[in-house]
């Protein structure tokens, strides 16, 4: 509890200002979405590969700052982190592949 | 060996680990932790399951510009994202404010605590009132298609001088009374003991009727061109082919049928961001709880403010899921 009775008030304001921007930089692509970025990436558009990463980026923000993830202990953290970080991967792994597996199995039954 | 032996002991909490702390964590705040995790892989599957049908469906799934194109005070004017944007640095800044709680409870400031706690809540209550406020845009729709047999959605567009298409609304072109003398089935006007689902407002015949009186119109199917990324806008001829088709005027959304396209999509939107919705409102009831006890000096008797910290941490939480819904509903 080294941290308890120090203010760490600059810290947040500096966090919200980088939650800001990010979001910012998120809108003003969504809504522009330039065709270099839109129409062309790996596996998925480089627009999205952004908006993935900038929502981890976000996402690290508010579990470190806010939630004070970085004032625990080292294993406290890890024993959270790494258990939600490994199962969501497995997860998402496994369903996105095969929700790509239904669309290409079902795409030629389909009319339009 | 001692391990191994009960042995009578006065200090009661031996068996409850005395006062180690594992982690350097109470048990309370470890807990809320453990929950979150739990709740987050909740979430995850839920995403998870949204991620699998939209790559199932990858080649119809509607737009999210084409689709929340609401601000209040702006009707008829297409601004996509700048709401949804909006909701989302509101509760930015409502896990601000719960952060500045915490912290302030660190310091043991009550009064700081309390306006902090107070400011959360009112942003809190601002952000679940846009949700609804999203919801009714959604569940009313703004334009309303039509449903063929083959179970697909049509939309209505109209070309504009530089040969972009906008979508249209059936009350822009369907000016006729309709002559179907369909009417809503209300207790007055039938059986007092049944129940209609509220019916369209225009009769497929009469869309359909218009439609042909009006060249410049066509038709926008569900059907996403993969080198554009936008949808398929039929020819005039396929237009009037594909409309004799319709048997179902869709206006808004429900969990059956949406003017949207694919009927999952909206089955997820009202889910997943219901599901999230039930969260910021139960966040923001545990959050009143503690506002009240903070102000009645229970903690400031208590001589800590960990609670603050606990439902600050719930509370983040929520902001942290609310990051990941806007991501993959609204840009993604």
């Amino acid at each position: 509890m080294a941290h308890s009775h120090e203010s760490n008030t600059k810290r947040i304001w500096i966090v919200l200002i980088y939650l800001t921007i990010l979001t910012t930089v998120e809108v003003a692509l969504g809504i522009v979405k330039p065709d270099w970025l839109h129409l062309h990436g790996l596996g998925t558009s480089w627009l999205n590969w952004i908006f993935i990463i900038l929502t981890l980026v976000k996402a690290y923000f508010i579990a470190w700052a806010f939630m004070h993830l970085e004032g625990e202990k080292k294993w406290f953290r890890r024993s959270v982190v790494w258990t939600a970080v490994f199962l969501i991967s497995y997860l998402l792994f496994i369903v996105l592949i095969e929700g790509g597996y239904l669309h290409d199995t079902l795409k030629p039954l389909v009319k339009w | 060996m001692e391990a191994n032996i009960a042995v009578n002991s006065d200090n009661k909490e031996t068996w409850g680990g005395g006062n180690a702390k594992p982690f350097g964590a109470s048990y309370g705040k470890m807990m809320m932790w453990f929950f979150i995790l739990s709740d987050a892989l909740t979430f995850s599957g839920f995403l998870a399951a949204y991620g699998l049908t939209r790559f199932k469906f990858i080649d119809s799934w509607p737009i999210a510009d084409e689709v929340f194109t609401h601000f209040p005070g702006l009707h008829g004017v297409h601004a996509p994202m700048y709401y949804v944007a909006l909701m989302t640095f509101i509760l930015i800044v409502s896990s601000v404010t719960m952060v500045l709680a915490v912290d302030a409870g660190h310091q043991m400031k009550q009064k700081k605590v309390a306006w902090y706690m107070f400011a959360t809540i009112i942003f809190g209550i601002i952000f679940v009132g846009s949700q609804a406020w999203e919801w009714k845009n959604f569940i009313n729709g703004s334009y309303g298609a039509v449903k063929t047999t083959e179970n697909k959605i049509l939309q209505f567009v109209k070309a504009d001088e530089h040969g972009k298409y906008h979508q249209i609304a059936l009350a822009d072109f369907v000016h006729t009374q309709r002559t179907d003398g369909r009417e809503q089935h209300i207790p007055e006007n039938g059986l007092w003991f049944e129940k209609e689902a509220t019916i369209s407002q225009y009769s497929v015949a009469q869309v359909q009727e218009a439609f042909k009186n009006d060249p410049s119109l066509l038709i926008r199917t569900e059907k996403v061109i993969p080198e554009t990324k936008q949808k398929d806008v039929l020819n005039r001829e396929d237009s009037l082919t594909k409309l004799a088709m319709a048997n179902q005027v869709v206006e808004g959304a429900n969990l059956h049928v949406n003017e949207y396209g694919n009927p999952i999509f909206a089955d997820f939107f009202f889910f997943i961001t219901g599901f999230h919705g039930f969260h910021v409102f139960s966040g923001i009831i545990i959050n009143i709880i503690i506002f009240f006890n903070v102000i009645l000096g229970t903690y400031e008797r208590r001589g800590h403010y960990e609670m603050v910290e606990k439902v600050g941490l719930y509370w983040h939480f929520v902001d942290l899921v609310w990051v990941f819904v806007f991501t993959f509903f609204y840009l993604v």
